[in-house]
């Protein structure tokens, strides 16, 4: 994770990032792909940019924001870790396999752990249920996740 | 010309260690100085066998699977360029049962060919129903689509001509395509698999579709849970771009199309198909009210065509082999194959193309084998997260639209979960309730409050408070949220709980009462 730049920076790379993407049809969602890709999540500092550069309240741009799971409003650790607890991984035994990792990392979903190594998210269906259960871990794709796997997850998150 | 070995690229099969597996062919090559072309595919949709590898011999295919890294030293020692026999030997894989008894015509390249080499796209097929499309007035082409019989494959079983037919007759200076590929069932994988593994399809599909309506720019919308179906959609639009089967002139003819990717932000209620106009314009994703609709006001208030990624990847091989060709497969009004994926506790589980009309039965027993556990199946979830739960007892039900609501059940995306008889019945239900109070848009009452109700009415009853009163509460608030909502979030959720509650009574009691079940 990049060190947290002063609010005028932070403005001023998401000017940049919204200047790129204005002219698209509907752009409020690229644009705040884009600035949580560029963040790590979506400061707060950039919603007024977003709202003045796309004529829309300040009120509309939150609303948007908060709707979506996807946005985060703070940043995450180092890893992401996104595990599938939707019915497919449950009938593969996904709440063990979230028990087992929570207990590890010592913390619950939606957390970061304090040393800031990793942050963990529930996610609804990945789209592998033929190899459930299964994990998102940093974008890669993880399946069939079973006692030997999460002790490799948890190597590969501490390191 | 070098030896080609196939080694999918596919997220499942990335899943289960296809990237390594590759790594460790490649490496082992290099070391050996032997030369090959390593090819990327999609995946066949036999997950159990996957990392699923492929080599081209004079013979034909040959397929070794489940591959590990460690395996690739041993593979290459036996041969593994020339198809030598190995312990993971699968022969040749069209002749494996779960492919052999299938009917690929959607999925007629997928896993076969390199997704993003549009020569052999076209080499196997591809373009053909698009050259055809430009070629005849669009009214002929939306007549072609409408006589194949063909169902929006999203969930609700919607004819895909007639849908066109009203967008054709609809005037605008400006109409939209939008592909729906925000797949959120638990369960289903067709449209990833399909992005990642024949993109060019859904292209050809899409491109008709703008023919076909006089719609010119396209939308797909991609949930961000699929990062690599993203990657491998988006280089291949700019493929088809500077190939010209997009742009100005498609395929050389005077119509225009083209389009673009874009990515959900993780709610699930986007999928359903205004909310998902709504994300697209840059709105939070709620659901509109029906009319008017999006044939006539769709996406920025333009006549716009909204069908799922599997119905438009269905159109160029209707085009292409003709209306009856697709229509000759299937039962009563659910014509032609549906793309079942086999998911949850199974043994064989992956995606199986299939003409309507295998029974439940069939697929769980004879092509899924079992569970993966070895244990009796005890329930199966058909249709995603709004689906029914079937007891065995409904296991002589055909696969078709129809025959599952005649059991108070739909098939929606096709996606078929699997559950042993570990499952708890009435947690799966609170599961329903719980899913339908976080993804809610919160436009209507009994879908936003109603499933927090009935999370903790299943809590109380869970615990044994008073439980013919809480039962008598769920059934109560189920009608509520069926009859009450505007869209099937709220309208569905009860198909879950009920089916619970109705098939596994016995799961539905506090375990000191020992009643006799129904
Ligand atoms: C809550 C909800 C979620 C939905 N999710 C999807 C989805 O992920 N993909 C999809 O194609 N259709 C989904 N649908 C169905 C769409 O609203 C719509 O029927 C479909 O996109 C139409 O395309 P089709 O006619 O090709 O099926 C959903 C519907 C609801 C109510
Ligand atoms: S049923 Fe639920 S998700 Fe659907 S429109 Fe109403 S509140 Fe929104």
């Amino acid at each position: 994770m990049a060190l947290q730049p002063a609010s005028t920076e932070i403005a001023a790379q998401a000017a940049s990032i919204i200047d790129g993407m204005k002219d698209l049809e509907g752009p409020l969602l690229p644009i705040l792909h884009g600035i949580q890709e560029e963040f790590g999540f979506v400061p707060q500092e950039v919603l007024p940019v977003i709202a003045s550069k796309l004529n829309l309240s300040r009120a509309e741009v939150y609303g948007v924001v908060s709707f979506y799971h996807d946005y985060r409003k703070h940043p995450t650790g180092r890893h992401v870790l996104k595990l599938c607890q939707a019915e497919s991984c449950q009938s593969m035994g996904s709440d063990a396999v979230a028990a087992r990792l929570k207990q590890a990392l010592g913390i619950d979903f939606h957390q970061t752990t304090t040393d800031g190594a990793v942050t963990l998210e529930p996610v609804y269906c990945l789209g592998l249920c033929a190899c459930s259960p299964a994990a998102l871990l940093d974008g890669e794709v993880i399946g069939r996740i079973d006692a030997e796997k999460v002790d490799e997850i948890i190597a590969e998150v501490r390191s | 010309m070098k030896p080609r070995i196939y080694i999918p690229g596919d997220s499942g099969a990335l899943a289960l260690g296809a990237e390594k597996v590759a790594k460790a062919i490649a490496a082992e090559l290099a070391e050996r100085g032997i030369e090959a072309k390593i090819v990327r595919n999609g995946s066949r949709g036999a997950y159990f066998l996957e990392p699923m590898v492929e080599v081209e011999t004079e013979s034909g295919r040959v397929a070794y699977g489940p591959v590990k890294s460690s395996d690739v030293k041993s593979l290459i020692d036996s041969g593994l360029l020339t198809g030598g026999s190995h312990r993971l030997s699968l022969g040749d894989p069209e002749a494996i049962p779960f492919i052999a008894r299938q009917t690929r015509l959607t999925f007629a390249r997928c896993g076969i060919i390199d997704p993003l080499s549009l020569e052999a796209y076209e080499h196997h097929g591809g373009l053909a129903g698009l050259r055809k499309a430009v070629a005849m007035t669009p009214a002929d082409v939306v007549a072609q689509v409408t006589e194949s019989g063909l169902r929006g494959r999203g969930g609700a079983g919607f004819p895909t001509g007639i849908k066109w037919k009203t967008v054709l007759d609809t005037n605008a200076d400006r109409k939209y395509i939008v592909c729906n590929a925000d797949e959120g069932d638990s369960g289903t994988f067709a449209d990833r698999m399909i992005m990642e593994g024949d993109p060019f399809v859904l292209i050809e599909g899409m491109t008709i579709a703008g023919i076909a309506t006089g719609a010119t720019k396209g939308f797909i919308y991609i949930r961000s849970e699929y990062p690599h179906a993203v990657a491998v959609m988006r280089k291949a639009v700019e493929i088809a771009r500077k190939a010209g089967v997009l742009g100005i002139h498609v395929l050389g003819s005077p119509n225009t199309f083209d389009m673009e990717v874009r990515v959900g932000a993780g709610a699930y209620v986007c999928g359903e198909e205004t909310a998902l106009l709504d994300s697209l314009e840059g709105k939070r994703g709620m659901v509109r009210a029906k009319p008017p609709l999006p044939a006539h006001k769709g996406l920025f208030g333009k006549p716009t065509v909204i069908n799922n990624v599997i119905s438009l990847a269905s159109v160029p091989i209707i085009m292409d082999k003709g209306a009856a060709h697709y229509k000759d497969f299937g039962m009563g009004r659910s014509r032609g194959t549906i793309p079942l994926q086999i998911a949850g506790n199974i043994r064989y589980g992956g995606l199986f193309e299939t003409a309507f009309g295998l029974t439940l039965g069939e697929i769980i027993d004879d092509i899924g084998g079992g569970s993966a556990t070895g244990r009796p199946v005890k329930a199966v979830q058909v249709g995603g997260p709004l689906g029914a739960y079937f007891p065995r007892d409904l296991f002589d039900t055909p696969f078709d639209y129809e025959a599952f609501a005649a059991k108070d059940g739909l098939i929606g995306h096709a996606g078929i979960v699997v559950f042993d008889d570990s499952a708890d019945m009435l947690k799966m239900a609170r599961f329903a309730m719980e899913f339908c109070a976080v993804e809610s848009c919160g436009k209507c009452t009994p879908c936003r409050i109603g499933s927090t109700r009935g999370v903790e009415t299943l809590d109380r009853l869970s615990a044994g408070i008073e439980p013919q009163k809480q039962v008598a509460l769920i059934t109560d608030l189920c009608n509520t949220m069926k009859f009450g909502s505007l869209c099937a979030l709220g309208g569905f959720t009860p198909y879950p709980v009920m089916s619970a509650l109705t098939h596994f009574p016995e799961d539905f009691k506090p375990a000191p009462v020992a009643e006799a079940a129904e």
